[in-house]
């Protein structure tokens, strides 16, 4: 498990445990943390698991697969840090790890 | 008026089979969808992507599952209404009555939404006012390239649709391209084409570079641009047209009366009915305890909403459950010879 937090456009922190190996997308899905869509359900074919990484952990977490930065063309308001929930997978090396919700995904 | 004994609502793999259930069990069926080609998500997200669980079928593409869908229902004659949004659907005694964005109207007992998570719709921009310039000085799509002869036009995206649109309108259109990052996903070739123009100054393109500003009261007389270590540059232009891609909005099926939770529809698993007597949720966008959001469990939901409906369209009929492998009468209908 480790820990990782969720913070909504309007600041509102979400603090959960998800199971190494998941996404970060599938953890804020399984619990139930609003601002994240995952319309498409992780396959990267839609851009809707938006989320904002600071830089100190942006270095950290696994790098942008190919086509990534193409979905993310696509995103509502795509940043230098902006990466696909979908495509971070959860591990040890992660705990503590903090993501910044867009205003909306669409 | 049309007069059906079930409407389904998308064609992507589960509307298309759900459609081959009903036509197998003697029912007929039309299918409206909002895209301007079957195959839903298949066909607009994924259509080269491998998949790999669909029973017997060990690796297809979200392209060959469509076409092979769209095979299967060759023996029956099924009417597609594409580039078309159901937008209303209201109830008159034992039918209901839905009408399409486009003025076409159903009369049906049944209606079976296969919606997937919802409708096609381009990504707009998000900056602010961008709302009352929309469809006059910001266009998503283009309809008539004349209206931007001798204009500038100001492009922003770096897929296909917007880099075509760069090479086509710098024939007679002053024209910025703007992306927010210097590789494009467009293909190779035009890619390089837009690089030749830009280097001999027949369109002026800006990389990483995002909208920031719209100025202008009615129309848009200029844009401010902003590129990663915040610089501003401010253009001249008469159109801006955005081409970001498609996104899914459950749209007007939200105004149905329908339980709607987390944009799906809750749905029994007898005959994947909603609250609402003679609609149906089937596939990704119908959820129940236990759902799987699998283009197999979307056949399977799509198998049972159809004898459903049977009940509905044939009243005064009992259904009998038959085989493909067996049934006469079934054979008849695939046009296929009996043994």
């Amino acid at each position: 498990m480790t820990k990782i937090t969720y913070i909504e456009h309007n600041g509102k922190n979400h603090k959960v445990d998800v199971e190494n190996g998941l996404t970060v997308m599938e953890g804020a899905v399984q619990n139930d943390i609003p601002g994240i869509d995952a319309d498409c359900g992780g396959s990267m074919a839609c851009a809707t698991c938006h989320v904002y990484v600071k830089d100190e952990w942006f270095k950290k977490i696994n790098e942008k697969n190919e086509g990534e930065d193409d979905m993310l063309d696509q995103a509502y308001e795509p940043k230098s840090n902006s990466r696909l929930s979908c495509q971070i997978i959860v591990s040890d090396e992660l705990e503590g790890l903090v993501v910044n919700m867009p205003e909306k995904q669409t | 008026m049309i007069k059906t004994d079930a409407l389904i609502v998308g064609a992507g793999p589960t509307g298309l089979f759900t459609a081959h259930q009903l036509k197998l069990i003697g029912l007929n069926c039309e299918v409206v969808d909002n895209l301007d080609k079957i195959g839903g998500q298949c066909i607009e997200l994924y259509p080269d992507k491998p998949i790999y669980d669909i029973p017997a079928v060990p690796e297809c593409t979200g392209e060959e599952l469509t076409n092979n869908l769209i095979n299967q229902l060759k023996p029956f004659d099924i009417k597609f209404h594409l580039s078309e949004r159901v937008d209303e659907v209201k109830k008159d005694g034992d039918m209901w009555i839905v009408k399409t964005n486009k003025g076409t109207s159903f009369n049906t007992p049944n209606v079976i939404i296969a919606g997937g998570v919802g409708s096609f719709e381009p990504r707009k921009f998000s900056v602010e006012g961008h709302e009352k310039f929309e469809n006059k000085s910001i266009l998503y799509s283009i309809k008539d390239k004349n209206i931007f002869k001798g204009k500038t036009v100001s492009i922003f995206g770096g897929g296909d649709s917007a880099l075509d649109w760069a090479v086509e309108l710098s024939n007679n259109c002053n024209v910025n391209l703007i992306h927010r990052r210097d590789e494009f996903r467009g293909a190779q070739a035009t890619v390089n084409k837009v690089h030749e123009l830009a280097k001999s100054k027949k369109l002026n393109l800006f990389t990483k570079f995002q909208l920031k500003k719209l100025n202008g009261s009615n129309e848009i007389e200029s844009i401010d641009i902003e590129d990663d270590v915040k610089k501003i540059v401010n253009l001249k232009t008469d159109y801006v047209l955005g081409f970001f891609g498609l996104v899914m909005q459950l749209g007007p099926i939200a105004n149905w009366g329908l339980n709607i939770d987390k944009k799906t529809v809750e749905v029994d698993t007898e005959k994947f009915e909603t609250n609402q007597n003679g609609i149906y949720a089937v596939g990704d966008i119908c959820n129940y305890p236990g759902k799987l959001k699998l283009i197999l469990s979307g056949f399977h939901e799509g198998a049972l909403a159809a004898r459903a409906c049977f009940k509905l369209a044939r009243p005064n009929e009992k259904y009998r459950f038959e085989f493909t492998t067996s049934s006469k009468t079934i054979k008849n209908r695939l046009g296929v010879k009996g043994d």
